[in-house]
């Protein structure tokens, strides 16, 4: 062998065992809260990694424990996240079609106020939006999650959907235009199908966050039987500190398999949303 | 007579909704205009005038005991925070009515000015079919812009407002006590009064180091792990990136409430595993300097698979030619790093890199979720070692009912991130020039 060859070996040997230990320590947590869930008992701590024997007694017991209500929270944070994706994902889309199709006097002002809106901390507005739901008697609603949710939708995603937006080339717009479509139908007819990646990106983030928000959902709902699971699950650390550990682990097994499928499925869609937003060089 | 028509429609739409327009025969946008207006009078009629009081004032009987017959009765006082907010909605419903009165005139004396002109005012269909071609845009935000002023916009001015009233616990809390404006009273203590300012200027440090260091770790830990992938002669590329990226996929609040206990120090199997190997534990996230240390750490845990998704896509655009330029002129791997991978793969992220620093200091759940803002720091008011500015105003709003001072370091904390991203945006491209895409 030739010196560069070794050298060639040794490093990416070295390299290998870098990427083994980041494995490890990238695995590791999920790993061990897949088997905590699995463990029998309540405690935190075990002295082997894999326990000796496996149950299913905590996932039994989410769903037959009367004090936990799991399966109540699961459907309220389906129905919550669902409703607030469908209605965000739309509101978003109308402002970036706008915004990037049309020119108008405040276009640019609409753009930079959309990113400082986004930037306020959102917990400041948290006593308004409390007292102005109390105002419109919706405490304790999920109408009211849904609409916060929602109503924030175009904040966070109208900058990142215009910017797919603008790729889309203009000539197919005026190629429809000249075929006598309107401007709605030039939305629905040309636009949309060609943002599917788009949307099912926005649709994503939009379902997510509120499946994991517990700041606005902990605020809202009063009553345990409305709680979402990030609440339920918060709450089941909080409160009872350690005695239900391996309950919680398999809780939170249940929220991030299928939110881990999804993140596989779509994970080439996601870089594209991350790097969307920012322009290339 | 020649500019007749354009003056009597401004006067009509002027003195009333809608007249202008059905003077200019435009019959059914002219009912509909009379309808707003008739509605919107009987609204504000009742409420306008005791909005401003009520804006001016914030209420002026506080709540008391009143003697009637011999017998203590409550008395019900103004409560201030609620008379704030009514005012505010129809204040804001106000300014809206203005808007679309203006709207009305303009739209009344165009017309006029139309027919003036010769041409036959447009029926409700064209009025309509104008709307659709070259006001669409418009038409489309308004949606959007209605929920964003009841549930964004309302909301920061409500909260702008409370900065400047003295709404806190124990002495000012409605309905028992009336708030009143103090205007910039609370900044002033926040800044210069020492129980407030010491606090306050300890957690802005922290925030900002936090700030600094979560951006530059995960960033160069995304940049190391992505360039240890992607380099030449790895195999199962696919795999080692999905096996990384787990982390980026787990909910954070799993995630960090998981940590949390990970890293317990009496109970956490961290430290139980370091007993195991003889070794003293660490008190991860009771110690200030070690919880400062934790949240770091736990952070780069879940941040690194974010920058290394983002700077792999950055590094397979790099054309290889020039690092075979590089190879033929001699230069070694670190060279090549420096003067091409890096510069690269800073450039495309820059703006990226901005907007993190931006959310970091926003980055409510890795230190709520983790610490809580824990340990407790004796110097501080409310606050912990670890507490960053979003997560103390967060305690001062809901444990300490310290409104207005909570509303205070909002102000300052949105002023500083705002100014942070408002400059980045400015400078990309697809803000710039946009056009040139296309």
């Amino acid at each position: 062998m030739s010196g560069v060859n070794i050298k060639r070996t040794i490093r990416l040997g070295l390299s290998y065992l870098t990427l083994l230990i980041l494995s490890v320590a990238a695995l590791y947590p999920a790993i061990w809260i897949l088997l905590s869930s699995l463990r029998p008992g309540k405690s935190l701590y075990s002295k082997t990694l894999i326990p000796e024997t496996f149950t299913l007694e905590h996932f039994r017991a989410l769903f037959y424990d009367p004090t936990l209500l799991f399966p109540t929270w699961w459907l309220n944070t389906l129905k919550i996240a669902s409703c607030s994706m469908l209605l965000g994902v739309f509101l978003t889309l109308l402002t970036s079609y706008a915004v990037s199709r049309f020119r108008f006097k405040t276009r640019k002002t609409t753009m930079s106020g959309l990113l400082v809106l986004g930037m306020f901390p959102g917990f400041m507005s948290m006593i308004a939006i409390y007292l102005l739901l109390k105002e419109f008697d919706l405490l304790d609603t999920h109408m009211a999650l849904i609409m916060v949710y929602a109503a924030g939708a175009p904040l966070g995603g109208t900058l990142i959907a215009k910017g797919f937006l603008d790729t889309i080339p203009r000539s197919l717009d005026e190629a429809a235009r000249i075929d006598g479509a309107s401007n709605f139908g030039i939305f629905w007819r040309v636009i949309l199908p060609l943002s599917r990646p788009m949307i099912t990106y926005m649709a994503l983030t939009q379902f997510v966050g509120p499946w994991v928000d517990f700041i606005f959902a902990r605020l809202i709902l009063r009553t345990k039987d409305k709680w979402t699971v990030a609440v339920g699950m918060w709450d089941m650390v909080n409160t009872n500190q350690n005695t239900n550990f391996t309950t919680f682990a398999a809780g939170a097994v249940l929220i991030s398999i299928p939110i881990m499928i999804l993140f596989a499925f779509l994970q080439k869609l996601l870089v594209e949303g991350l790097t969307a937003g920012a322009s290339k060089g | 007579m020649q500019r007749h028509h354009t003056r009597a429609a401004t006067i009509l739409s002027t003195l009333f909704m809608g007249l202008g327009q059905i003077y200019n025969r435009q019959f059914i946008k002219g009912f509909i205009f009379l309808i707003v207006e008739a509605l919107s009078l009987t609204y504000f009629i009742q409420k306008l005038g005791r909005a401003f009081w009520g804006i001016v004032t914030l209420g002026t009987t506080s709540q008391h005991f009143e003697k009637v017959k011999g017998i203590a009765k409550l008395v019900k006082g103004d409560h201030s925070i609620f008379i704030l907010i009514q005012s505010l909605i129809t204040i804001i419903f106000f300014l809206l009515f203005l808007l679309a009165w203006y709207m009305n005139i303009r739209d009344a004396r165009k017309t006029g000015a139309a027919r003036d002109a010769g041409h036959t005012p447009g029926t409700f269909k064209q009025s309509i079919r104008y709307i659709l071609d070259y006001k669409f845009a418009q038409t489309f935000l308004i949606l959007p812009s209605v929920g964003i002023l009841l549930f964004t916009v309302m909301p920061i001015i409500f909260m702008v407002m409370l900065a400047f009233t003295n709404y806190s616990a124990p002495n000012h809390m409605p309905p028992a006590k009336l708030v009143d404006w103090v205007g910039f009273e609370t900044f002033r203590s926040l800044l210069v009064l020492k129980s407030w300012s010491q606090t306050f200027y300890g957690v802005l440090t922290w925030t900002i180091i936090w700030a600094i260091l979560s951006t530059v770790t995960t960033y160069l830990g995304g940049m190391l792990v992505a360039m240890l992938v992607s380099q030449q002669g790895i195999r199962f590329k696919g795999v080692w990136r999905a096996i990384l990226i787990v982390p980026y996929a787990i909910p954070q609040m799993i995630s960090l409430l998981l940590m949390r206990n990970l890293f317990n120090g009496q109970f956490g199997p961290i430290n139980q595993y370091l007993k195991v190997f003889g070794l003293d534990g660490l008190p991860w996230l009771t110690d200030p300097f070690w919880a400062k240390v934790t949240v770091i750490v736990v952070n780069m845990w879940v941040g690194i698979p974010v920058s290394m998704l983002l700077i792999m896509g950055v590094l397979t655009t790099i054309p290889r030619d020039m690092y075979e330029a590089a190879e033929v002129d001699g230069a070694n791997s670190y060279q090549k790093f420096r003067i091409i991978t890096l510069p690269m793969v800073l450039f495309s992220t820059a703006p990226t890199l901005i907007a993190q620093f931006a959310g970091n200091i926003n980055n409510f759940n890795a230190i709520f979720l983790l610490t809580a803002g824990n340990p407790p720091n004796g110097d501080y008011q409310y606050a912990g070692s670890t507490d960053l500015l979003v997560t103390w105003l967060y305690k001062l709003t809901l444990d300490q009912n310290k409104y207005n001072m909570a509303s205070a370091v909002g102000i300052i904390i949105f002023l500083i991130v705002a100014s942070f991203s408002l400059y980045n945006y400015r400078r990309t491209k697809s803000f710039q020039e946009e056009d040139m895409i296309q």
